[in-house]
């Protein structure tokens, strides 16, 4: 796709500057399990436009404002009404709250169209990209550093960028006081830090950017970025610092993204651009996927690869185990043994087969007597320390063997009576 | 309702006759009419029984993630259907793929829960605007298509241009009637799973296929409200009836039977005030009507109320605000003098407790009421039982603080407000294991006592 300025610069700068809002702003409503005040806030603005529509009875942008900003904090303000007054379930409250709304919403703007007024809802859902083309563009990115560039920049722009600039003094100046607020909020509480306030401080700021961003581009794209990039980058890292920075990096990737994939993936296709906010959804929405798979630290990918890195380990010290002397498989020959491990133990240098008899090396010795040691010492604390029966303790230790850590050794003999540590018994009792 | 829409758009906000209403509200307007009010009454008692279990087992923003995901199965079906040759806007194959993106919404949820440490809030959050994104941006493929006849597709997310067809109510009542059939006859084993899934999984249920059953029967709801009120508004049909509900109740066949009550009551009224006024969208009207009901019962309901919640405090501080006058008489009683507040002591307390002139008022019924004592001129005079009341309330302020003082190791100056709060709420169980426990020192034990000099 070839970039145009005069197409493309504003939806993207509008596209961008709303994800970034929403990104900085999610990360907290993820941490604070409320995700979808975003939704109920969103869907429930539709009456304030509406009603501050027919009031002002033209599109004036303020007015439109004022009465969406007016619908968002009564939003806020109702659902924690009903969830108090009502002790009604959070999640059952914001629903109950929001749906009323929107059909308000609905119902008023089929009056308003009586009184021959455009206002379509779809306008709310999906946003209007469109009406930031820039007539009247130059022609090469050097002529973009002029005051007619600062004069053209459409009203909503402005907005998101203001949105922007108070969302990232907000976060920057009290990220202190939102970390603790949003991980424990009694603590922040007795610290002096006001909770409930930072609660409707942040609710004032999801109602302000969706307000702002809706018209530019449209609700879904305000949930969507409330959620996604904050989700996303909580799956990628345990600091919230990261976190916030790589929500941001997330918002800007879908927003750029997914507007450059609007038009450039259908024309494969031969096909007209499709919806650049929904584009931009699907395209955070890659992005979580992506981190659900591959994230190194939390990811499926990354979890199964451990898992089964644990269960070879696993397979090997049972092995090993299985192959000293005086315990059963002494002098098995490799037909009955896993082949899986014993392949790897050879290749290892700890089992050597000899005429298809598998002997332990040193090495293979030394591991195996670490994985009885460390049976044992489970059976032990299991015993003295967890007061389970000495007979209840055996297929607890044979899990926890495996485990890199072991409890402190306490005594010489283990709850059976046999040395903890099996170097000791050589010769004196092959029994196990 | 369409034939009014087309012949008559002038006369806007004409009101219909007492006959029209009577007409309509009894299912004699005419067939459509008929079929559209049935209809949406059975959905919304379908919705309102299937919304209750899911209010109850937390679910309620599920059907919310649900009703967004079945766009882009909306869209891909007529994709598909158009492709295939047949037309586009049939509404079977519609639902049908609206069925299937609504059911891999939900199971993105529970994908979600359970291999990543996100939260059911985020994950439906993500699942609702992630699918509407696609759904959007599938629209606006349908839009840019030569064949331009999508403009029906719109009406399934606000239900603004949705005109129901008979055949279309019909199936809406089939759906309905299946769900309520099914949650009837499971609400055993749907109540255990919702109240205590973890006992229900310990005496042999199956959990998961109870949760399977019960999302499907969500998911059959949704889709069958799809044409009725829209993806956004179906939520609410299954949530509002079964809040407003629960406000009356505390029993779970009288929650979901009320609850149907509720969501029929709503389909009934929505869709007649819709039929007989041009310009009132049956969905929206259908869940401002949910909505009303929503607020009565927040408001008036006896015990859960708002209205009874503060009567009930109400009456809480005006006896414990007698507490305190009864308290006070007794203990001017008991320095010697009699059974009666003047009115400077009278004035002292209400300055004390901040009492205005309402409290005064309230207090003055609940004297007479209770027969504890009467005003006279400003002064308040005890009867023997409100003697008796006060000395109780004494008794228990000071064993409260001696409690505190010796057991809670709190300091003496640090107790007088908890024990203000708390010798009004002490049981008399509470009072006794307190006597056992401090003996008795330098408490007025009781009236007779004291005077017959025996030891309290």
């Amino acid at each position: 796709m070839s970039f145009r300025l005069d197409l493309d610069l504003f939806p993207i700068a509008a596209g961008l500057l709303a994800a970034l809002t929403c990104g900085l702003l999610g990360n907290f409503l993820v941490l604070r399990r409320l995700s979808l005040m975003g939704d109920a806030i969103s869907h429930a603005v539709l009456p304030g436009l509406v009603i501050a529509f027919m009031l002002g009875a033209t599109r004036s942008p303020l007015t439109m404002l004022a009465g969406a900003a007016a619908a968002g904090v009564a939003t806020v303000v109702l659902i924690e009404a009903v969830k108090k007054l009502g002790r009604v379930e959070p999640g059952a409250a914001m629903g109950v709250v929001f749906s009323v709304l929107f059909a308000l919403g609905v119902l008023l703007i089929e009056r308003a169209a009586v009184r021959n007024i455009e206002l379509h809802a779809d306008c709310v859902l999906y946003g209007q990209l469109e009406l930031l083309h820039w007539y009247g563009a130059p022609d090469s990115l050097t002529g973009l550093w002029s005051v007619a560039t600062l004069q053209a920049i459409p009203r909503q722009v402005w907005l998101l960028l203001g949105m922007f600039a108070v969302a990232v003094v907000f976060v920057a100046l009290l990220f202190k006081e939102l970390r603790i607020a949003s991980f424990d909020p009694a603590l922040a509480t007795s610290q002096g830090v006001h909770a409930g306030a930072m609660h409707y401080a942040l609710m004032l700021l999801v109602a302000g950017a969706t307000v702002a961003a809706f018209e530019a581009v449209g609700s879904i794209l305000v949930i969507a970025m409330l959620i996604a990039p904050a989700a996303t980058a909580r799956l990628l890292t345990d600091r919230l610092s990261i976190q916030v920075w790589l929500s941001l990096a997330m918002a800007a990737a879908a927003a750029v993204g997914g507007y450059a994939s609007a038009a450039a993936v259908p024309a494969w296709f031969d096909a007209p651009s499709v919806n650049a906010a929904g584009s931009m959804t699907l395209v955070a929405g890659v992005l979580l996927v992506a981190a659900v798979f591959f994230s190194p630290a939390h990811g499926v990918v990354a979890r199964n690869l451990r898992r089964r890195a644990l269960r070879r380990d696993t397979e090997l010290d049972n092995l090993l185990a299985s192959l000293l002397p005086g315990r059963g498989a002494g002098a098995a020959d490799a037909a009955n043994l896993p082949a899986r491990p014993l392949a790897v133990a050879a290749r290892r240098g700890l089992v050597r087969i000899d005429q298809a008899i598998p002997a332990l090396t040193d090495d293979g010795r030394k591991r195996a007597a670490a994985v009885v040691r460390r049976h044992r010492l489970w059976e032990s604390y299991l015993v003295e320390d967890a007061g389970l029966r000495p007979d209840h303790v055996h297929a607890t230790a044979e899990q926890l063997e495996h485990l890199p850590v072991t409890p402190a050794q306490h005594t010489r003999l283990d709850p059976h009576g046999r040395p903890i540590d099996p170097t000791d018994e050589n010769g004196t009792s092959p029994s196990a | 309702m369409s034939a009014r829409h087309a012949s008559i758009p002038e006369v806007q906000d004409a009101w219909p006759t007492w006959r029209q209403v009577a007409d309509t509200l009894t299912f004699s307007a005419g067939y459509n009419t008929s079929v559209v009010l049935a209809g949406a009454a059975l959905l919304g008692v379908a919705a309102g029984i299937v919304g209750a279990f899911a209010l109850l087992r937390k679910r309620s923003l599920v059907a919310d993630a649900l009703s967004h995901a079945t766009l882009p199965g909306i869209a891909l079906a007529y994709l598909a259907a158009t492709a295939l040759g047949y037309a586009g806007k049939s509404t079977p194959i519609l639902l049908l793929g609206a069925t299937i993106t609504g059911v891999l919404g939900v199971v993105s949820i529970q994908l979600l829960l359970r291999h990543t440490r996100l939260k059911e809030d985020a994950a439906i959050g993500l699942v609702l605007s992630i699918f509407f994104g696609a759904g959007a941006v599938l629209m606006s493929v349908i839009q840019s298509l030569p064949r331009g006849d999508a403009a029906g597709l719109q009406g399934y997310i606000f239900a603004q241009a949705a005109v129901m067809t008979g055949a279309d109510a019909q199936l809406m009542g089939v759906i309905a009637v299946v769900a309520a059939v099914t949650a009837a006859l499971l609400i055993k084993e749907f109540g255990l799973v919702c109240f205590d899934d973890q006992f229900a999984r310990v005496q042999g249920w199956g959990v998961q296929t109870l949760d399977l059953a019960m999302l499907s029967l969500i998911v059959l709801v949704t889709v069958a409200g799809l044409q009725a009120v829209g993806l956004i508004l179906v939520v609410a049909l299954l949530i509002v009836p079964a809040v407003s509900a629960r406000f009356w109740t505390e029993r779970l066949h009288r929650l979901v039977i009320l609850s149907g009550l509720i969501g029929g009551l709503s389909g009934y009224l929505g869709a007649a005030t819709s039929a007989l006024l041009p310009r009132k969208p049956a969905g929206a009207v259908i869940v401002l009507t949910a909505g009303a009901i929503f607020f009565v019962s927040l408001m008036l309901a006896p015990s859960r109320g708002v209205l009874a919640a503060t009567i009930r405090r109400a009456k809480v501080r005006v006896r414990i605000a007698a507490d305190h006058l009864l308290e006070a008489g007794f203990l001017h009683q008991h320095e010697g003098g009699a059974p009666r507040l003047h009115a400077e002591g009278v004035r002292e307390v209400a300055q004390h407790r901040g009492w205005g002139p309402l409290m005064h008022a309230a207090l003055r019924l609940h004297a007479i009421r209770t027969r504890l004592g009467r005003f006279e001129a400003g002064a308040f005079l005890l009867t023997p039982k409100g003697v008796e009341r006060g000395r109780r309330v004494a008794r228990n302020h000071r064993l409260w603080e001696q409690y505190l003082v010796t057991h809670a190791e709190l300091a003496p100056s640090h107790i007088d407000w908890t024990v203000d709060q708390v010798e009004h709420v002490l049981s008399e169980d509470l009072v006794a294991q307190l006597e056992s426990l401090l003996g008795d020192a330098a408490i007025p034990a009781s009236g007779a006592a004291r005077a017959a000099g025996a030891p309290g």
